[in-house]
Formats: structure tokens, C-alpha cells, sequence
């Protein structure tokens, strides 16, 4: 494992796909690599979120190209649904980005839910870590996109872009509640496909954020228009996710957003130790008081783990 | 009361490639639902890739198993470089199948440059999805990390 440290730190791509797999199958291994590799707290964690096939990957795919030709590392970790049903999962996000693949600035990792609601593990969150402390300056987060659930990416980025198209007006609202309240950026993309309705979903977004039903702190919600296939409106959106960075490090939040992203570790992590081992744990088929069986549960796991 | 057992979790991961200039990739797509369904973890390239591409991509995800369907006719050139790079990287732990129009003759030259197994036409789905699993199980058992 230290070889791989050693050469995952000079930029050895295979070594860094090594260290990601010990971090997914191994939580003690995981712990003994972040704590090996050098803290950095200058990188900027980009979550990418937004309804399905609404471009998500190819608008990340142009970040990349724009932030790469900048001289920036980029690295992506593509978070994909696993099936219910089989337990298996098609990781199709990198299909879009793939042109960057042979890049010694990108690096794309994909993950597989695994069946965790909200799609954030500790597995996803840790390697967002290791990019940081391996030197990348920026690590984008795509999610699956899925409504409500997807509000959890928001505690681990620093900037968060949601991505819909034009012609949903109905589903914006319904969607208000969830992923829609908290963009720092939203996008419209395919505005070449219909340039009016991409208007309305404009005026809609403007609408909401200016009577103050979109957007959370003192940062005011901005709305990009892009055609993500013909690279319309990216360098728009690049200067908006800076100027994004520049507020957050100029009010703190980039220092708060970092000790939040910390507790969402560890605390994934308990919960990860905790539920592995529960699964490899014989349960009572009757129970006296079900709340003292499961404290007993949890004291065996415990002690389980004192080992 | 309580038995305790490690679990292990066992996510087999494999990376789905059309390798070179040919678009037809409806076969690649039946095969990498097939391993999906079956359980497998699949990553899917995309068409027209280069040995260089698909390379960079099984190391980043770090997969257990490599597919790859040739339909153009430019599988000797093709996957020579693609094995002679995975040695390069280091990567020559992770095996790779070949699927797709091969010509019989053709098979021991492939077989010699360390491809483990090709699958031609007509070969079933359960066969494909056994000696994919055969494989990344010993590839998990023998791994160096």
C-alpha cells in the first residue's frame, strides 16, 4: 500500500485507482491512506446535480476541457445508481467525459450506489478527500440526480450546479422543495433545442429566486443558459463558479463547508462500521424487549470492534 | 446467540469496450446489461476508443475485468497495443476477453498475446457472464493489494 502512497502522490494514475479500491472495500485501509497523504484544504468540490438526461455528464465533461486548458487538475468522482434488483449498476457517466480519459490533469473515477438512499457513501466522500490531499484543485461530484434524496451532495461541496432544461415548468415546482432550493448555480441546458421555453424556465428561475423562495445565505443564486453539446454558455458558467469560490472564501463559508464535510465522514463512516457488521450478525427471532436486544446488538458490535 | 462472520463485500467491476473504428455497438451494449444484470459493476466506454483510452480508463476505475468487441477487422493491431500498454502501466494483472467477428485462424496469435478468452458469435450470454465472474474472482484472490 505505501508504494502505491508514494507514487499516488508524484501523479501515477494506477496507483491512485488502486488507493481509490482499498478505500472501497477497506474503511480501516481508508483511514490509514487519508492519514498518510499530505492535508490540503485548497480544493474546490464542485457538485454537479439535476434531473436525469438533463446533461449533467456532457456539461462536465466541457468543465473539464475549460478548467484543464486553464492548467488546473480536475478529478471526478460519477456516482451511478446500482439496480435494486440484481445489485449490479452501469456506470454510464463516463461515456461523456471519456475524450479527457488519456489527460494526465483528469481523473474520472466511477461508483456504484450500492443501494445507499441519497447515493452519498463514505466510499464517494473519502475519495473526494484523497483528491484534495493528492493535489487536484478541482474535484467535481456528479450525482444521480434524482430529486429529494440528491439534497445530501450539498454537504460535501463547496459550489453546487444543478442542471435542468428547458420546458419543465410544473416539474420545477414540484421539484422546489428538494434539489430545486439548493443550487448556488442553476443551469439551464439544451437552450438550443427551444430558445422560448428555455426563456420561461429562465423567467421561472429568476422569478423564484428573486422573491426568495430559491437560495439559502447571503450568496444570491445566479442562472446560466448553456447548450452544453455545442460548449454555448460554458465560459459563462466558469466565471460564475469562481466568483462562486471568491465569496465563499471571502465570508468563511469555504472553512465552514470543509469542518462540515469532515463530520459527514466520520459520521458515514460509524455508520458503515455499524451496519457491515450487523449484516454478518445473527439476530434473535424473538424478542422479551426489542429495545434491549438491539443495545445488545449494538455492545457485541462493539466490542466487535475494540478487536 | 450472535454468530459473527466478516462480511465481504464482492462488487466485481468491468469495463465494457468498443475498441477502434467501427460503431456497431449493439452487441457491446446486450453483453454489458447481461453482466449488469447478473451483478457485475459496468463501465461502459463508449464507441471508437483507442488501446491508449481504454487503458487510462480500466486503471482509473480500477476494474477487475476488461471486455472488449472488435467488429472492424483491426483486432490484431488493436489489441496488441492494448496488451503491450497494460504491461507498460503495470496493469497486466487485470484480465481481458475479446469479443466479436474474429476469424478462426487468427485465435492463437490472440490467445498468445495473453488475452484469456475470445468469444465469437453465437456464444451465450450465461457463458460470457461465467468466464467473466471466473475471472475477476481470481483476479480479487491474487491481487497484490
Amino acid at each position: 500500500m505505501d508504494k502505491y502512497i508514494e507514487k499516488a502522490l508524484k501523479g501515477d494514475r494506477l496507483a491512485i485507482g488502486r488507493l481509490l479500491t482499498y478505500i472501497e472495500r477497506d474503511p480501516r485501509r481508508a483511514g490509514e491512506i487519508l492519514k498518510s497523504l499530505p492535508r490540503n484544504d485548497d480544493y474546490h468540490v464542485i457538485g454537479v446535480t439535476g434531473i436525469t438526461g438533463s446533461g449533467k455528464s456532457t456539461l462536465l465533461s466541457q468543465l473539464l476541457t475549460s478548467y484543464s486548458n486553464k492548467g488546473l487538475r480536475c478529478a471526478v468522482v460519477a456516482i451511478d445508481p446500482s439496480s435494486s434488483f440484481s445489485r449490479g449498476a452501469l456506470l454510464g457517466d463516463r461515456i461523456r467525459m471519456q475524450m479527457h480519459a488519456t489527460n494526465p490533469n483528469i481523473f474520472i473515477r466511477s461508483v456504484a450506489t450500492r443501494g445507499l438512499k441519497g447515493g452519498l457513501s463514505f466510499a464517494g466522500v473519502a475519495m473526494v478527500d484523497v483528491f484534495g490531499r493528492l493535489g487536484y484543485d478541482k474535484v467535481f461530484v456528479e450525482s444521480i440526480g434524482v430529486g429529494q434524496a440528491d439534497v445530501d451532495i450539498m454537504g460535501i461541496a463547496d459550489t453546487i450546479l444543478v442542471v435542468t432544461v428547458p420546458g419543465l415548468g410544473d416539474d420545477i415546482q414540484a421539484l422546489k422543495a428538494g434539489v430545486m432550493e439548493i443550487g448556488d448555480i442553476y443551469i439551464i441546458n439544451k437552450v438550443d433545442k427551444d430558445p422560448g421555453e428555455a426563456s420561461k424556465t429562465f423567467e421561472y428561475l429568476k422569478f423564484a429566486i428573486e422573491s426568495g423562495e430559491l437560495g439559502h445565505n447571503t450568496w444570491v443564486p445566479k442562472i446560466v443558459k448553456t447548450s452544453a453539446v455545442l460548449g454555448k454558455g460554458v465560459d459563462e458558467l466558469v466565471n460564475i463558479i469562481d466568483e462562486h469560490l471568491e465569496y465563499l472564501r471571502e465570508t468563511g463559508k469555504y472553512g465552514e463547508k470543509r469542518s462540515l464535510r469532515s463530520r459527514i465522514l466520520v459520521r458515514l463512516l460509524a455508520e458503515k462500521i455499524v451496519s457491515d457488521r450487523m449484516d454478518g450478525l445473527e439476530l434473535p427471532s424473538e424478542y422479551d424487549d426489542v429495545y434491549i436486544e438491539a443495545k445488545k446488538l449494538l455492545k457485541k458490535i462493539l466490542e466487535d470492534i475494540d478487536e | 446467540m450472535f454468530g459473527m462472520t466478516t462480511t465481504v463485500t464482492k462488487r466485481y467491476k468491468v469495463l465494457v469496450a468498443k475498441l477502434g473504428l467501427d460503431g456497431h455497438d449493439r452487441g457491446a451494449k446486450v453483453v454489458a446489461r447481461a453482466l449488469k444484470d447478473a451483478g457485475f459493476e459496468v463501465i461502459y466506454t463508449g464507441i471508437r476508443q483507442t488501446p491508449e483510452q481504454v487503458v487510462e480508463a480500466a486503471i482509473q476505475e480500477d476494474v477487475d475485468v476488461i471486455g472488449v468487441s472488435i467488429l472492424s477487422g483491426a483486432h490484431m493491431t488493436l489489441m496488441a497495443r492494448l496488451m503491450e500498454l497494460l504491461k507498460e502501466y503495470g496493469a497486466d494483472d487485470i484480465p481481458v476477453f475479446l469479443g466479436g467477428t474474429i476469424p478462426i485462424p487468427d485465435l492463437p496469435k490472440l490467445y498468445e498475446m495473453g488475452i484469456r478468452d475470445i468469444f465469437l458469435p453465437g456464444t451465450s450470454l450465461n457463458t460470457i457472464i461465467e468466464k467473466v465472474f471466473e475471472a475477476a474472482k481470481e483476479r480479487r484472490s491474487k491481487s497484490r493489494y
